[in-house]
C-alpha cells in the first residue's frame, strides 16, 4: 500500500500549483467570467503549454497521461484556484467520449484539443432529464448517408465558446433507455443549431441548444449507431471524480480562509477561534474534508475496474464531494460571518462552487439512490 | 388546550384574505414568488396599500395610527400575507425604530416622526454594524461628540440595509469611553442628506445590492435628534431587541417558501414521475413541514403567552434560530428540486421588463440566488451563535 504519488506526477501537480498561485488570480477570474467567452483565452494557452490539458488523455492519444490520478491531482489544483477555463466541458467531456469512441479521422482533432486550440461541449443534458444521464429525447434519424437531428439540449457547459459539440440523439427506444444512444460530431456554426449562452451562478457558462433539423453525414457518428451508452456513462463518471477532486481543492481553501479568519478576527477582546464552539465545528470541518479525499482516492483507485466498482466508488466520491462541499461552504460563510456574505471577499465564491459542484452530473440524492441500484448489481 | 383560532381570529383571517385578494395586484406577487427584484416603487406602494387600510402599523397603539393588533392578529395577517406572496413589510422604521420612540423618544420626536414613518415620507435605515463590531456590537466606534447645539459624528456603519433608498437612519454611536463598552453608547437620528454622509454599495455573493456602507465625515446632527439621555442608547437598543418577538421565527415565509417547494416539486418529474413521489425527495420535504409546523405552534405557544415578555430574551433567541434553520432547509429543499436549472444565472432575468430568451422553467430562476442570499439569516440580528450564547446565559445560567 502506498498513498504518494509517483515523482513525474508530483512535479506535474506543482507546476499547475505554481502557475495557479503566480498568475491565477480570483479577480481576473470573475471579470473573466462576465466576457462572451466566459473564460480567459490567454490562461487556457497557458495551461495547454503547461501540458495541463494533454495530462487528461493517453501517450496514445497524444497527451501525456489520462490516468485516474492525473485527473484527480489536475482538477484538486484547478479547485484550488477556482479555475474557470473548461478543462471538463472541452478534455474530459468532449476529448473524452472522441477519446473512447473516435475512429482514426475523428481523433485527429484530440491534437489541437491538446493545444488548447479547439473547444468542445458536449451536448447532453435535456430540460426534462435533470441528472439522468440515459434520459436522452432528442432524436437522430437516418436520413440518405448521414443523420437528421431535433431537439433540445440543455445547460450545456461550455456550449456558447465551443467550435466543436459531440450531441447525443435517440437512434431507437424509448426516452431513458441506455440502449439507443447515438453521439454525433457536430459543428456549432451547423445550419438549423441555435444557441442561447449564459453565465452560471458560480463563474461557469453554459447554453441552451436547439438543434432543428440538423444534418450530419455518416463520418459524423461516434462509435456505433445506438450504441454509445457505456461510454457515455464511463466518460461521466470521469466527470464525477474530476468533479469530486476539484471539490476537494475549493474545500481545503475556504478551509484554511475560515482558520486564518478565526485567529484573527476579535470579538469580545480574543480572536473568535478562542471560542470552543467554533473550535469544535472547525474540527468537523477539517476531518470530513479527509472524508471527501479518502472517497476521491478510492474512485480513482477502482476506476478501471469493473464497471460496478468504478460506478459505486464514484456515485460514493460525489455524494461525499456534495455532502461534504455543502457543509464546508455553509460553514465557511457562518464563522466569516458577514464578510463571507460579500462578492469582494473571496470565500463566497468558494463556497458557490462548491454547492454547484453539487449539482452537476448528479447530487447527493440521485448519487445515493444510484448507489443502491448498482449494490443489487452487485450482490 | 385548543389548537384553534377564537371565533373573532377566524373572523379576522377572513378579512385578511379578502383584502390580499382584493388589494394584491398578481403580477407584485408573482415577483415575489420567483423572487424577482422588487423596486422601491414596489415596497413603497404596498405600504401605501396597507397604510390606507390602517394596517402597515400592525402593533402601535391607535392613538399613534396604528392597528393595535393582537399578536396572534399579526401573526395572522404574516401567515396569510406570505403565503399570498405579499411583499414583507420593512422594518427599520415600523417595527425597530417606531417602539422605541413610543418609548423613550420626547413628543416632539413622536409627533414628528412616527406619522411620517406611516406616510412614507421618510425611509428609515438601521446604523448599527460596524466593521469591527458585529457581533460584539458595543464595540462600536463611530464617535458622536457634542459641539454647540449639534453632535458631530465621525465614522463607518456596514450592512445598512437598503440605504440606498433611505432619507434617515438611526444610529448607535459612542459618546463615552467610561466604564463598560456598553455604557458609552447613545442613540441618535441623522438625516442622510447630511453633508458629510457617503453610501456606498456592497454587492453580495450572488451578485445582489441590498447592503451598503454608510461614512460619516464630520456630520453635525442637531442636538434633539438625540433619543432619551446620552450614553443609554444601548438599553434602548436592547429594549428594542426583547421587544421584537412576532416574526422573528418567519414562520409565514416560512410556509410559503415551502407551498413553492411542494410546487416545484410537483412540476419536475424524473423519468415521468413528479419528483414529489420521489420517496427520498419526499422524506426530505415532511421532515421540514413537521419541523416547521411545531415551529409554528412553538411561536404562537410565545405570542399567546401572557408572561412571555419575562423571557422574551432568550425566546427571541429559541426563534431566531429555528426559525432560520428552517429556512435554510427550505432555501436547501428548492435548490435541490430544480436540478441541474440551480446552475443558470440569468440576472437580467429577475429585472422588472425582462423579454430576452427563458433559461429553464421560471419557477427555477431565482432560487439558487435565494439559497445563497439567506445564508445571511442564521449570521444577521445576532449570529445564531450569539443567539445560542443567550440561551446558555439566560435559560441556563452557565
Amino acid at each position: 500500500m502506498n498513498f504518494t504519488h509517483t515523482e513525474e506526477r508530483q512535479l506535474f501537480k506543482d507546476s499547475v500549483a505554481r502557475l495557479i498561485a503566480d498568475t491565477y488570480t480570483l479577480d481576473a477570474r470573475n471579470k473573466a467570467a462576465e466576457t462572451d467567452l466566459g473564460f480567459s483565452a490567454e490562461k487556457w494557452a497557458q495551461f495547454a503549454e503547461l501540458g495541463a490539458i494533454g495530462a487528461l488523455f493517453s501517450e496514445d492519444d497524444g497527451g501525456f497521461g489520462g490516468a485516474p490520478f492525473d485527473v484527480t491531482v489536475l482538477f484538486e489544483e484547478l479547485g484550488r484556484g477556482l479555475v474557470n477555463e473548461p478543462f471538463l466541458a472541452t478534455a474530459i467531456l468532449g476529448g473524452g467520449l472522441i477519446a473512447e469512441l473516435g475512429n482514426t479521422d475523428q481523433k485527429a482533432v484530440i491534437e489541437e484539443i491538446i493545444a488548447g486550440t479547439k473547444q468542445f461541449a458536449f451536448a447532453h443534458g435535456e430540460p426534462k432529464s435533470r441528472y439522468d444521464a440515459s434520459h436522452v429525447e432528442t432524436t437522430a434519424k437516418k436520413s440518405g448517408e448521414g443523420y437528421v437531428l431535433n431537439g433540445a439540449k440543455a445547460i450545456v457547459l461550455n456550449g456558447g465558446a465551443a467550435d466543436l459539440l459531440v450531441v447525443s440523439a435517440r437512434s431507437s427506444g424509448a426516452a431513458w433507455d441506455e440502449d439507443g444512444l447515438s453521439l454525433f460530431l457536430v459543428p456549432a456554426d451547423a445550419a438549423g443549431l441555435s444557441r442561447t449562452a449564459y453565465p452560471s451562478i458560480d463563474g461557469l457558462h453554459a447554453a441552451e441548444i436547439r438543434l432543428d433539423n440538423v444534418t450530419v453525414g455518416a463520418d459524423a457518428l461516434l462509435g456505433g449507431e445506438g450504441k454509445a451508452w457505456p461510454a457515455v456513462e464511463k466518460v461521466i463518471a470521469r466527470a464525477n471524480l474530476a468533479l469530486a477532486s476539484e471539490a476537494i481543492g475549493a474545500m481545503e481553501v475556504a478551509r484554511d480562509m475560515t482558520i486564518e479568519y478565526l485567529k484573527t478576527r476579535k470579538q469580545f477582546g480574543v480572536v473568535i477561534g478562542k471560542f470552543q464552539a467554533l473550535q469544535h465545528r472547525m474540527a468537523t470541518v477539517l476531518l470530513e474534508i479527509e472524508q471527501a479525499r479518502s472517497s476521491v482516492i478510492n474512485a480513482a483507485g477502482r476506476f478501471d475496474g469493473s464497471r460496478v466498482e468504478r460506478e459505486m466508488a464514484v456515485s460514493a466520491a460525489k455524494t461525499l464531494a456534495g455532502k461534504i462541499g455543502r457543509l464546508v461552504a455553509e460553514e465557511a460563510i457562518q464563522m466569516h460571518g458577514g464578510i463571507a456574505m460579500t462578492w469582494e471577499y473571496a470565500v463566497g465564491h468558494f463556497a458557490k462552487r462548491l454547492v454547484m459542484i453539487d449539482h452537476m452530473f448528479g447530487d447527493v440524492d440521485y448519487h445515493v439512490a444510484r448507489y443502491v441500484a448498482l449494490s443489487k448489481e452487485a450482490a | 388546550m385548543d389548537l384553534s383560532f377564537s371565533p373573532e381570529d377566524l373572523a379576522f383571517q377572513a378579512e385578511v384574505r379578502a383584502f390580499l385578494k382584493a388589494e394584491l395586484s398578481p403580477a407584485l406577487a408573482d415577483k415575489v414568488r420567483h423572487n424577482k427584484k422588487l423596486t422601491k416603487e414596489d415596497m413603497v406602494g404596498w405600504h401605501a396599500t396597507l397604510n390606507k387600510r390602517g394596517w402597515l402599523a400592525q402593533d402601535w397603539p391607535k392613538q399613534y395610527g396604528g392597528a393595535d393588533w393582537t399578536p396572534v392578529q399579526q401573526q395572522i395577517f404574516d401567515d396569510e400575507a406570505s403565503m399570498a406572496n405579499a411583499p414583507r413589510i420593512i422594518p427599520f422604521g415600523l417595527k425597530m425604530l417606531a417602539p422605541v420612540l413610543m418609548k423613550f423618544g420626547t413628543e416632539e420626536q413622536k409627533a414628528h416622526y412616527l406619522p411620517r414613518i406611516l406616510d412614507g415620507t421618510d425611509w428609515w435605515c438601521q446604523g448599527y454594524s460596524e466593521p469591527g463590531a458585529g457581533s460584539d456590537l458595543a464595540s462600536l466606534k463611530t464617535r458622536a461628540v457634542r459641539d454647540g447645539d449639534h453632535y458631530v459624528i465621525n465614522g463607518q456603519k456596514t450592512w445598512t440595509t437598503l440605504a440606498q433608498y433611505a432619507d434617515m437612519i438611526f444610529c448607535l454611536v459612542r459618546t463615552g469611553t467610561e466604564g463598560k463598552p456598553q455604557e458609552g453608547i447613545s442613540f441618535i437620528l441623522v438625516d442622510m442628506k447630511s453633508p458629510g454622509i457617503t453610501v456606498r454599495p456592497i454587492i453580495l455573493l450572488e451578485g445582489t445590492h441590498e447592503v451598503n456602507e454608510v461614512f460619516f465625515d464630520n456630520v453635525r446632527v442637531p442636538a434633539e435628534n438625540l433619543i432619551g439621555e446620552e450614553n443609554k442608547g444601548w438599553t434602548y437598543a436592547k429594549y428594542l431587541l426583547t421587544h421584537e418577538r412576532t416574526n422573528i421565527a418567519g414562520v409565514g415565509a416560512s410556509k410559503a417558501a415551502l407551498a413553492e417547494v411542494k410546487r416545484i416539486a410537483k412540476a419536475e418529474t424524473v423519468r415521468g414521475v413528479p419528483l414529489s413521489d420521489d420517496p427520498y425527495f419526499a422524506a426530505r420535504v415532511a421532515q421540514v413541514e413537521m419541523e416547521l409546523d411545531a415551529l409554528s405552534t412553538t411561536n404562537l405557544r410565545v405570542l399567546s403567552s401572557p408572561d412571555a415578555a419575562a423571557s422574551a430574551g432568550s425566546i427571541s433567541s429559541m426563534l431566531k434560530i429555528k426559525g432560520t434553520e428552517i429556512r435554510q432547509s427550505i432555501n436547501d429543499l428548492a435548490r435541490r428540486a430544480i436540478g441541474p436549472y440551480a446552475m443558470p444565472f440569468v440576472s437580467e432575468a429577475l429585472e422588472e421588463g425582462y423579454n430576452g430568451d427563458p433559461v429553464g422553467p421560471e419557477y427555477a430562476l431565482g432560487v439558487a440566488p435565494d439559497y445563497f442570499n439567506n445564508r445571511k439569516i442564521s449570521i444577521f440580528g445576532g449570529s445564531n451563535e450569539i443567539q445560542r450564547g443567550i440561551i446558555s446565559k439566560m435559560v441556563m445560567g452557565l
